[in-house]
């Protein structure tokens, strides 16, 4: 009871010294729906909001690392482009000129694609994603790609070939991961919107250790189609956000029926916009809330569970009926997955074999020159650590004498677990957990080193994935100066659902606290960047681009180094 | 080369000793305008490299999306051959590296194809009848196509590059896979040609697939086992892939046959492998051993729903079907009046459809037998080409029919006709009026040149006069010779019986 105490107050502490800190009317720090409205009434354009956006990028960067391509060039054509057509009259999406950044793992036509991965450095695609398509109709510029851990593999965006992105609200710590360069792009403002995609937690834990929204949508809720492969029963594409309302505005943009996607649910995008503002009401009378029995059991941390109860204590408040659900199943999650996730990680990886895209090792020369031994010297060079274990891992599961041990009792445990989500939905509208046991850790610590300890992280979010369930994080609060994520899950293709609670508690929780937790964020590039002339675009686009050129040719360069001895 | 034909077992010898089982695995190449998970065209034949998608290049971030025209082929395609058609099936995902595959990995089907069980009847040449069980008929997407370059004839053996074409990659296959079949004994070849044959005319029929084998449309790969008692197990099988000629199919299996009773008949054993046939030197020769076989990994592709086949549809489907090739051919012999022999002879010569356009086209059936069986036949079997890729139509033959018919030819004029439209002088009224062919009438003139005939042949004169016709081909020869071929034959018969007095 004293360290719950003592908690909270330190954390209103922290909100009081950084809101000084702020600079208040910075534009850059506004929600993406209030962007939309200034970009309405033309008291902004989306040219200057872009241009905001790039000076920040440019600022903190060298510190955050969030961007693996800054497309700020294209972008400023593109928001002229969205500003042409309000010009003229046009009836304009909601978040129309509204900037967004890209994880790097989904296609985006003519700009740099490589998943964090050496082997897809260099990299054009030809086509752009579904949501990219919808992005682009909408007028919204296009900003660059975020960093994530190679592939999407990975807790902490520490496994990026190329550089791990750091955590804003301490730049000692990881941002959570995969999705840590769209959670933290977004919560060190370099962007109002990001995607992320979400395999076994991808959006929602970078969300709970970056103090931002992250959603994974309905499995089939969002068009699959261009993003890139990791587990293909479970990826997701979804919307990252530093407020509810503005998750919604943008999965209503991107989701819905996609011919080119089989998955593709062919139901309309549920009511999600008007879920959160009912939520921001605050009367949840008639939502009957579930806690998970099984994900308050161990490993969760003190303040991690402090700051999930106090959230639990305001749901009630607001008129919630909270009851304890127990799903016996749930713990066998977590192997499920890591049978089911590698199987078909170790398939989707198959086709990066050097032959007709991103880079080519050629194999030493004093072996064959060999299509095999160029494919085994391309992913030895191409491939980082976790994505080997990974493909290593599914290749035995699936390998034929242990398919049925492996990849059959992993089908089986799914199965049950659907059927318990599908019991618990019986009695209640959403279940909530906290979204991660633990908060941000620091970058090169034992939970990153140590498989295990990092898969265990996922434990909370991985259940949604294998359910084909929605799910959302929302900030509860800071532990000891980070960040801590609520998660909120609905039955499938009721996405509705968890956004009423989830804007519930975020309206509630800034009321409590009078400010939003984000800006008790210290933003020195911020200042930085309001104080400075425009970054000119050109610049914006060599942003890291240095640093990933060296990784390449030491990934490259290794062989032709010892071909010539 | 692994084994010398001169050793083996004669063919006769090794069914004597064994059992041959065999199993056919037939690919069948969809002709839809698209592929089977994407809206690239294909073409046999386009610009290498220009019919791609995103998907059919398997890019990343790429996803299948399934043809329903393809599906509802090869449902048809399934209930010709009297196939369950499975209310749901599933698609596998057939995990390997070859160059040509862009995703590095196949989508087939697996536990759950489209269609299921069924069977074929064939018609052997001496009239019998043999089912041929069908395990099943799943639906699958081809590979590119790699061009070897510096080697022997294109084989890979000895080149230094190869080039890939990926226009073929993502075409959708039905691959048809028979149970094991037994008891065929020395039939084995036969019945295994008549099986892929009558695939073929199924597809064609149903306008599912141009069934062109050497375009690659359909191929095979052979499986033969080999015991000593139709009572004893199954023993170890070969399978030949990828053998994309009917002879070769056939020619595969009696060489198979005869390969592995010369092993197990020294005691030796067979080994479970994948053999090749090569045409040229008209044997398998031995390729990847079992043990060193990929590990396909096959596992439910995620990317792709279950499909849903209800029985409305297929009931919907059944009702689209032609008139299958077997009820044709046995509504056609008796509209023809042909025996089964003259029938299986036409059926040989695949000539089913153009006599029956010819007949269509106001020839008798025989009239049109004659001649596709005939002087076509030996043209194209000169040139080594098919019926129809010779000039001449049904059109064509219905015409020289009714011009025999009409007296305006005889035969000899009409061979010579049917030659120039062989050698593509046109129409038969063309090449008619071009060479003037034109039969010498009764009268006048055929009376004088019958009596100068009968005069430069006193002796054959005496006969025929004295009653014995016997020699009455002298006469008519010599009439012939004089006229250039061009006298009615009917007519100079009659003035010969005329001039002699025996009329």
């Amino acid at each position: 009871m004293l360290r719950r105490r003592l908690t909270v107050s330190l954390s209103r502490l922290e909100f009081w010294e950084a809101s000084d800190m702020s600079a208040e009317n910075e534009i850059v720090k506004l929600s993406a729906a209030q962007m939309a409205q200034k970009l309405a009434s033309g008291e902004v354009s989306s040219r200057e909001l872009t241009q905001a956006e790039i000076n920040v990028i440019a600022a903190a960067e060298p510190s955050i690392k969030a961007f693996l391509t800054v497309s700020a060039s294209r972008a400023l054509k593109e928001a002229d482009e969205s500003d042409a057509r309000r010009a003229k009259g046009e009836k304009m999406p909601a978040l129309a000129g509204v900037p967004i950044a890209i994880k790097d793992m989904i296609v985006t036509k003519g700009i740099e694609t490589t998943a964090a991965s050496k082997i897809l450095k260099g990299w054009i695609p030809p086509y752009d994603a579904t949501v990219i398509r919808k992005i682009r109709a909408a007028g919204m510029p296009l900003l660059g790609k975020t960093n994530l851990d190679e592939f999407a593999q990975g807790s902490s965006t520490e496994h990026s070939a190329f550089f791990p992105t750091h955590n804003p609200w301490d730049t000692t710590r990881v941002p959570g991961g995969s999705g840590g360069g769209s959670a933290s792009a977004v919560a060190a403002f370099e962007a109002p919107l990001a995607l992320g995609t979400d395999t076994g937690g991808s959006i929602r834990q970078p969300g709970a250790f970056t103090g931002t929204v992250g959603v994974k949508p309905t499995y089939g809720g969002v068009s699959r189609f261009g993003a890139i492969a990791m587990a293909s029963s479970m990826d997701q594409i979804g919307p990252v956000s530093r407020t509810v309302l503005d998750a919604a505005l943008l999965q209503e943009l991107i989701g819905g029926y996609d011919a080119n996607d089989s998955t593709s649910l062919p139901d309309a995008v549920p009511p999600v916009v008007a879920a959160a503002r009912e939520g921001q009401k605050m009367d949840l009378h008639g939502v009957r809330v579930g806690i998970i029995k099984q994900a308050l059991g161990e490993g969760i941390s003190d303040p991690v569970r402090t700051n999930f109860e106090h959230t639990v204590s305001l749901l009630k408040s607001m008129g919630a009926q909270v009851s304890e659900v127990d799903m016996p199943a749930l713990p066998y999650s977590l192997d499920a997955y890591y049978v089911l996730m590698p199987s078909e990680v170790s398939s989707n990886l198959a086709r990066y074999d050097g032959m007709r895209y991103g880079i080519r090792v050629m194999p030493p020369a004093d072996q064959e020159q060999s299509a095999q031994n160029m494919m085994l010297a391309t992913r030895e060079a191409g491939f980082g650590p976790e994505v080997k274990r990974r493909i290593i891992l599914g290749t035995y599961a699936l390998s034929a004498g242990f398919y049925d041990k492996w990849y059959g009792s992993a089908q089986r445990v799914r199965t049950l677990i659907i059927r318990e989500f599908n019991q618990a939905f019986k009695s209640v509208d959403v279940l909530v957990s906290p979204t991660s046991p633990i908060s941000a850790f620091k970058i090169g610590s034992e939970v990153s080193g140590n498989p295990m300890t990092m898969y265990m992280n996922d434990i909370a979010t991985i259940p949604a994935n294998l359910a084909g369930i929605p799910a959302i994080s929302v900030p509860m609060g800071l532990a000891n100066g980070l960040p801590t994520g609520f998660q909120i899950m609905a039955p499938q293709k009721r996405d509705d659902l968890m956004y009423k609670p989830a804007a519930a508690v975020e309206a509630a929780l800034k009321q409590e606290s009078c400010a939003d937790m984000l800006s008790s964020l210290k933003t020195p590039w911020v200042d930085q960047a309001a104080h400075g002339s425009d970054v000119a675009a050109t610049d914006a686009d060599q942003i890291n681009k240095a640093e990933e050129a060296a990784v390449e040719a030491k990934a490259v360069g290794a062989r032709s180094t010892r071909e010539e001895k | 080369m692994a084994d010398n034909a001169e050793k083996l077992m004669s063919f006769d010898e090794a069914i004597k000793r064994f059992d041959p089982v065999w199993g056919l695995e037939v690919h069948v190449e969809l002709s839809t305008n698209t592929k089977l998970f994407c809206p690239a065209h294909y073409e046999f034949g386009a610009t290498p490299n220009t019919e791609l998608t995103p998907v059919s290049l398997g890019l990343p971030g790429s996803l299948p999306v399934i043809n329903k025209k393809a599906l509802d082929d090869a449902i048809r395609l399934g209930l010709a051959l009297h196939c369950h058609i499975n209310e749901w099936s599933q698609w596998t995902r057939k995990n390997y590296f070859y160059p040509d595959m862009p995703r590095d990995y196949q989508i087939s089907q697996g536990d759950y194809p489209l269609n299921g069980e069924g069977y074929l009847d064939v018609t052997c040449e001496d009239g019998t009848k043999f089912r041929v069980p069908i395990l099943r008929a799943h639906v699958e997407d081809d590979a590119g196509k790699n061009t070897h370059i510096g080697g022997a004839d294109g084989r890979i053996e000895g080149a230094d590059h190869s080039l890939i074409d990926y226009n073929r990659a993502g075409v959708p296959l039905v691959e048809i896979v028979t149970k094991p079949v037994e008891g065929t004994g020395a039939k084995a070849a036969e019945i295994a040609g008549a099986y892929v044959r009558t695939i073929r005319e199924i597809a064609r029929a149903l306008g599912v697939s141009h069934g062109k084998l050497e375009q690659g449309n359909m191929r095979a790969d052979v499986n033969v086992s080999l015991r000593r008692s139709p009572s004893d197990p199954l023993g170890t099988r070969s399978e030949t892939k990828n053998v994309n000629s009917f002879r070769g199919i056939e020619r595969t299996l009696i060489y198979e046959i005869r390969r592995q009773a010369t092993i197990l008949s020294k005691g030796g054993e067979i080994l479970q492998e994948t053999r090749h046939w090569d045409e040229s030197t008209q044997t398998t020769t031995n390729g990847r051993l079992k043990s060193d076989a990929n590990d396909y990994r096959y596992f439910p592709d995620p990317d792709l729903v279950w499909v849903h086949t209800t029985s409305d549809h297929v009931e919907e489907l059944r009702k689209t079907l032609p008139e299958m090739p077997w009820v044709r051919q046995a509504r056609l012999q008796k509209e023809w009046g042909f025996d089964d022999r003259q029938m299986h002879a036409v059926l040989n010569a695949g000539a089913v459809d153009v006599i029956d356009q010819t007949v269509q086209a106001g020839a008798t059936a025989s009239g049109a037998a004659k001649w596709w069986l005939g002087e076509i036949a030996r043209v194209a079997n000169e040139q080594s080409v098919s019926l129809d890729e010779l000039p001449a139509t049904p059109q064509d033959v219905a015409d020289i029919e009714e011009m025999i018919k009409d007296g305006k030819l005889n035969n000899s004029l009409a061979i010579k006709t049917m030659d120039g439209v062989l050698n593509g002088e046109g129409s038969p009224a063309d090449v008619v009026a071009k060479h003037g062919y034109k039969v010498v009438e009764g009268g006048d003139k055929l009376e004088g040149i019958v009596k100068d005939a009968f005069a430069k042949n006193p002796d054959v004169a005496e006969k025929l006069k004295s009653g014995n016709m016997k020699p009455m081909g002298v006469i008519i020869g010599a009439v012939m010779r004089a006229t250039h071929g061009q006298a009615d034959a009917k007519a100079v018969r009659q003035m010969i019986m005329k001039i002699a007095g025996n009329k």
